[in-house]
């Protein structure tokens, strides 16, 4: 953690979920995790945010056990992640199957009941009655006999949530969930998380600083090493020693919340 | 025009023929049985390599399987049983390099394709009386079935579907979403290789009616047909499966009148239904857009 970053007060009875120990990871010689602590406690909602390609989708694909850190230690739900991450409900950034795929909405949110019940046969009812479930809180029940390809941005978002959500998760991960989808929705997706946070851990990765922090309850900042983890508010101090020089902040319409852009990439 | 009477100055109608001779010979009622068993396959395990969009890797282990037949002909051994053992084994090869490397698959299975065949073609080289057994391996003769083969294929048959049936959400969410499936702790690794491991069953049993060129085709095409019109993987499979069978039956009687090569004509058939139905699902998907679009004006006017 760098000077000037405000103090993180973490209430001491809670457990950690995630613990992060002096994490480090490199994609061939370039690092793109250095030095990274993090401890994620029972019930919090925290945003990551950073640059891209500051290591953020690389340090959740750790979490998820997806990569094994190659220094440091990461515990989740005091196992390893590869052991936990069945307790871990996880929405990726982009869908990684092709959106031609021939599969109803019900069938893909049927795929996170594997690991429940007996391995060999078809799903069971308790299966059916959960996919329902998750998909009736997201408020999609309606998509249920849609074909996956058929959906807009914001509908999959839903839907994959609900995948996610059938698994009966106690740590919610979700990689950038609104990056394409429109500003509405991204305040739906989000009041939904808010009440979601109600019973689950939720760490959400995003660009949009000042956005999420109107939600979250703490941000933890990323550029290759943990900039900061914050419970105050987004301002322009932390914006800028995130990102550097090239960041200005601009209303955003509806919302109330300024937005900081980034300028040196697009897409937002 | 003149066309009612041309075939019958022939003496038979070519279908009278066939259905004919089916009643009599027992070698073709063989044949419409081996296609009709390779149907199943091409239809379950066939869906799979099309949503997976596996073909070459299918293509490469067929084209490898010539290695197995050619070293069992030489031993003296069944050559189906080589090109079991063959595909197994070169399924097994493609998947591992696949999973352990990603990147180096479409070359690995360029060379496997190659080396298969050049075993293939110098053991059977090295063994007497090879030319019918290279032409009806590599071109299949659905004709030449001994009925005792039947057996075999029945039986793989039944590990296929068993096989499905009995893993079939895993499979599934392999096919699917891989990186989701391994997150959820299903072993990615080992039902990607069983796939793989299925297809190369299915090979063989395509092999026996259409031979190892044309596998990669009886593989595809039902299946690539079935996806134009059905959005599931079942329906794919069940539609896929009634085609094969169609392709297969409707192949051998168009071939046998005229003399014609069984298993090019059943490809041939496929081939052309493929490209009607690709041409004809496009359009009908462009008129429901249109017609969505209709619909939306109305209302909205």
């Amino acid at each position: 953690m760098s000077a000037g970053c405000a103090e993180t007060r973490v209430d001491s009875r809670k457990q950690p979920v995630i613990a992060i120990r002096d994490l480090g990871f490199s994609y061939g010689e370039s690092p793109v995790l250095e030095d990274v602590d993090l401890e994620i406690l029972d019930g919090e909602f925290v945003g990551l945010v950073g640059p891209n390609a500051g290591g953020k989708s690389t340090l959740l694909r750790l979490v998820l056990g997806l990569l094994e850190p190659q220094r440091g230690s990461i515990q989740v739900l005091g196992q390893a992640p590869r052991q936990a991450v069945r307790r871990v409900g996880y929405v990726p950034q982009f869908p990684t199957f092709p959106r031609d795929f021939p599969i109803s909405v019900e069938q893909v949110v049927l795929t996170g009941r594997l690991g429940f019940g007996p391995m060999l046969g078809w799903y069971r009812a308790s299966d059916r009655a959960a996919a329902r479930h998750a998909l009736a809180e997201v408020e999609a029940l309606d998509l249920a006999n849609r074909r996956i390809g058929t959906l807009s941005g914001g509908q999959l978002q839903r839907v994959l949530l609900a995948r996610a959500l059938v698994a009966e998760p106690l740590i919610l991960i979700l990689d950038e969930p609104t990056a394409n989808i429109d500003q509405r929705m991204e305040g739906d997706i989000f009041d939904l998380l808010a009440r979601l946070n109600a019973r689950l851990t939720i760490l959400v990765v995003s660009h949009d600083i000042a956005f999420i922090s109107g939600y979250v309850g703490r941000v933890a900042c990323l550029n290759r090493t943990l900039v900061c983890h914050t419970t105050k508010r987004v301002d322009g101090n932390l914006i800028h020693q995130l990102y550097g020089d090239n960041v200005r902040q601009v209303a955003h319409a509806g919302s109330g919340h300024g937005h900081a852009h980034h300028l040196g990439h697009q897409g937002h | 025009m003149d066309t009612p009477t041309t075939l019958v100055t022939r003496g038979t109608d070519p279908m009278q023929e066939f259905f004919q001779a089916l009643g009599q010979y027992t070698f073709l009622q063989t044949a419409l049985l081996a296609g009709l068993f390779a149907s199943l396959g091409c239809g379950v395990i066939g869906t799979f390599v099309v949503v997976k969009r596996i073909a070459f890797m299918a293509g490469g282990i067929a084209h490898s399987v010539l290695g197995g037949m050619g070293a069992a002909l030489y031993f003296g051994v069944d050559p189906l049983l080589g090109a079991l053992a063959a595909a197994v084994l070169s399924a097994l090869l493609i998947g591992l390099v696949r999973l352990a490397w990603n990147a180096q698959e479409d070359t690995l299975i360029g060379a496997l394709w190659a080396i298969g065949m050049a075993i293939g073609i110098l053991f059977i080289a090295k063994t007497t009386g090879y030319t019918t057994d290279l032409m009806s391996f590599l071109f299949g003769n659905i004709l030449l079935v001994p009925r005792r083969e039947l057996w075999f294929m029945a039986g793989l048959d039944l590990v296929l579907l068993v096989t499905v049936m009995l893993f079939y959400r895993q499979l599934l969410a392999v096919t699917f979403d891989e990186e989701f499936a391994r997150l959820r702790g299903v072993p990615v690794a080992f039902f990607y290789l069983l796939l793989l491991c299925l297809v190369a069953v299915t090979v063989v049993l395509l092999i026996q009616v259409v031979g190892l060129i044309l596998v990669i085709a009886l593989l595809t095409l039902p299946a690539a047909i079935a996806g134009h019109y059905v959005h599931s993987l079942g329906g794919m499979m069940l539609i896929a499966t009634l085609l094969g069978g169609f392709f297969t039956s409707a192949g051998l009687a168009l071939s046998y009148g005229p003399d014609l090569p069984a298993g090019a004509t059943m490809i041939l058939l496929a081939g052309s239904v493929y490209v009607v139905s690709a041409v004809l699902s496009r359009v009908l998907a462009r008129r429901r857009v249109r017609r969505r679009a209709l619909v939306a004006r109305e209302a909205g006017g």
